[in-house]
């Protein structure tokens, strides 16, 4: 416990100096809020709008969940593919590396043509893509990468591809899967945000500073800045929690 | 031969050829026309320099690799029917351990990929545990263990099914000094109380001298059996590894690994 709280305190101490310095300048240099509104004011705008921010929070992080379970649901179903047969492996890994480099919150507007603007589901599909490669790429990896003398082992004590499958391949992906979902589960967030500034209805978090900040509420927009980081946050959080509960073995190496 | 005397063996090779990339501007011939014969309840060594092929002669007994020419026949069947029906145990230099099962489970393993019942899988288990001395140490999880503690388990995981014979590639390659003679100890004394047949891989002459009642001396390019070497050093113990006889085995297999490739023959000769 001493050691957990001697983590922790060196952050908080620093974000404590940050916000106190944040504070000063502003107040000091008279900062008007359309430059830099202060923590302040920013704080004060979060609280008094909490029910709003829960709303927007709840519509936003729905939309990233749904798009990171479907996301990760299709890199399962695809790394399981591409671990049994070797060609649909060589098909979708250039595929997978292409297009990971597109911007694929560009096509938000397309898919908005193509799916039904005032529903959520346009969204949850650009979440899903974005979703899909990390989980994809890491979960092949971990399918794939296991150490030959273990498959070797495998072999000697006459187990069958199915068997090697559910008693080595999936237990040695699972660090991997976490590790995607490290990267994607913030991702999603980020994408179910985005997206909401291509249109459709306004209930998001990405609708709500796009509106707050075009109707000069400097203050309300970052105050659902900060409610975006929260939920950012704790999805990354909730998957770290699953990932020590489920993966005790991983311990002795774990570096986050 | 009779049909008696073949069931009496462990493993008998005849006419075994290893080529890799055969036709190919590569081509290897990792083994050349190898004649090995193991009796029930001997224990072989197989030594010689890097390249020689003693791994590939091992993985070629387990059916882990196919011979290229030549038959294998082991507890008396075919090496792939050997293979599907668990005649044999094996345990690598890696101790290959799953990380996400503990101790006790990755001795279950073998047992499990059986179909055995869970309880009666618990026991066998539990009672390899209690043989190799880690009883204590069942719910721990592989890391949590030192390089001989997790070499252990892999021999108990190896024992398992009660296969007759143990295949054993470079097991204590990886362990200190200290450790690895305390293994050694302890491999004999499991062969001593399970009968058990074993091919052990290494390149270190005592400990091949030190185990084995006979050292087979293997030499690279093509890999192949220059010597066989028999032991006889009677029961042993921490007084063997200081005895005369032991240094004399010593240096027979080191002459005899001097005396490599072609060489092999006028070497022997000019000792003569």
């Amino acid at each position: 416990m001493g050691e957990r709280f001697r983590a922790i305190w060196p952050p908080i101490l620093i974000a404590v100096l940050f916000l106190a310095a944040w504070q000063l300048l502003v107040v000091v240099q008279d900062i008007k809020p359309y430059l830099l509104p202060s923590p302040s004011l920013i704080a004060g705008n979060f609280f008094s709008d909490l029910h709003l921010m829960w709303a927007a929070a709840l519509y936003t992080g729905t939309t990233a969940l749904l798009g990171l379970m479907f996301g990760t649901l299709l890199g399962i179903l695809a790394a399981l593919l591409a671990q049994r047969f070797i060609v649909i492996n060589n098909l979708i890994t250039p595929l997978a590396a292409g297009l990971a480099a597109v911007p694929i919150i560009a096509l938000t507007p397309i898919l908005n043509n193509m799916f039904n603007i005032t529903s959520r589901t346009p969204r949850v599909l650009v979440t899903m893509i974005i979703v899909f490669f990390p989980m994809f790429v890491n979960i092949t990896r971990g399918l794939i990468q296991v150490q030959p003398v273990q498959l070797e082992l495998m072999r000697s004590m006459n187990a069958n591809p199915r068997t090697v499958l559910r008693i080595l391949r999936v237990p040695n992906a699972i660090p991997f899967f976490y590790t995607g979902l490290k990267i994607a589960a913030p991702l999603a967030v980020i994408a179910a945000l985005v997206a909401e500034y291509f249109g459709g209805p306004q209930e998001g978090l990405g609708s709500r500073i796009a509106s707050a900040a075009a109707n000069t509420a400097y203050g309300r927009a970052w105050a659902y800045v900060v409610a975006s980081i929260l939920v950012g946050l704790l999805f990354y959080l909730v998957v770290i929690a699953v990932e020590r509960w489920t993966t005790p073995w991983t311990g002795h190496n774990r570096s986050t | 031969m009779t049909t008696t005397t073949t069931s009496e063996l462990a493993v008998q090779a005849s006419g075994v050829w290893k080529v890799f990339n055969e036709g190919q501007p590569n081509e290897v011939t990792a083994l050349q026309d190898i004649d090995l014969t193991v009796s029930r309840g001997e224990f072989i060594s197989l030594i010689g320099p890097s390249g020689c092929g003693k791994s590939t002669l091992l993985r070629v007994i387990a059916d882990l690799t196919h011979a290229t020419k030549g038959a294998i026949q082991v507890a008396g069947m075919p090496a792939a029917q050997a293979r599907e029906e668990q005649r044999y145990g094996m345990a690598f230099q890696q101790a290959a351990l799953f990380d996400w099962r503990t101790v006790q489970r990755n001795v279950e393993l073998p047992l499990e990929l059986q179909g055995w019942a869970k309880d009666k899988r618990q026991a066998r288990a539990a009672e390899l545990l209690e043989m190799v001395q880690l009883a204590d140490f069942a719910t721990h999880r592989p890391w949590e263990l030192s390089g001989g503690m997790q070499q252990r388990v892999a021999i108990a995981r190896s024992l398992a099914v009660d296969p007759p014979l143990l295949l054993m590639d470079e097991p204590f390659g990886a362990l200190d000094e200290m450790t690895r003679e305390r293994m050694q100890n302890e491999l004999l004394r499991i062969r001593q109380e399970t009968g058990k047949s074993i091919i052990f891989v290494t390149h270190s002459i005592p400990e091949a001298v030190y185990l084995s009642d006979r050292v087979v001396v293997m030499s690279a390019r093509p890999g192949r059996i220059t010597n066989i070497i028999d032991v006889n050093l009677g029961s042993r113990n921490e007084d063997t590894r200081e005895a005369e006889s032991f240094f004399e085995s010593v240096t027979a297999v080191r002459e005899a690994l001097r005396g490599r490739g072609g060489g092999s023959v006028s070497a022997r000769v000019g000792e003569v």
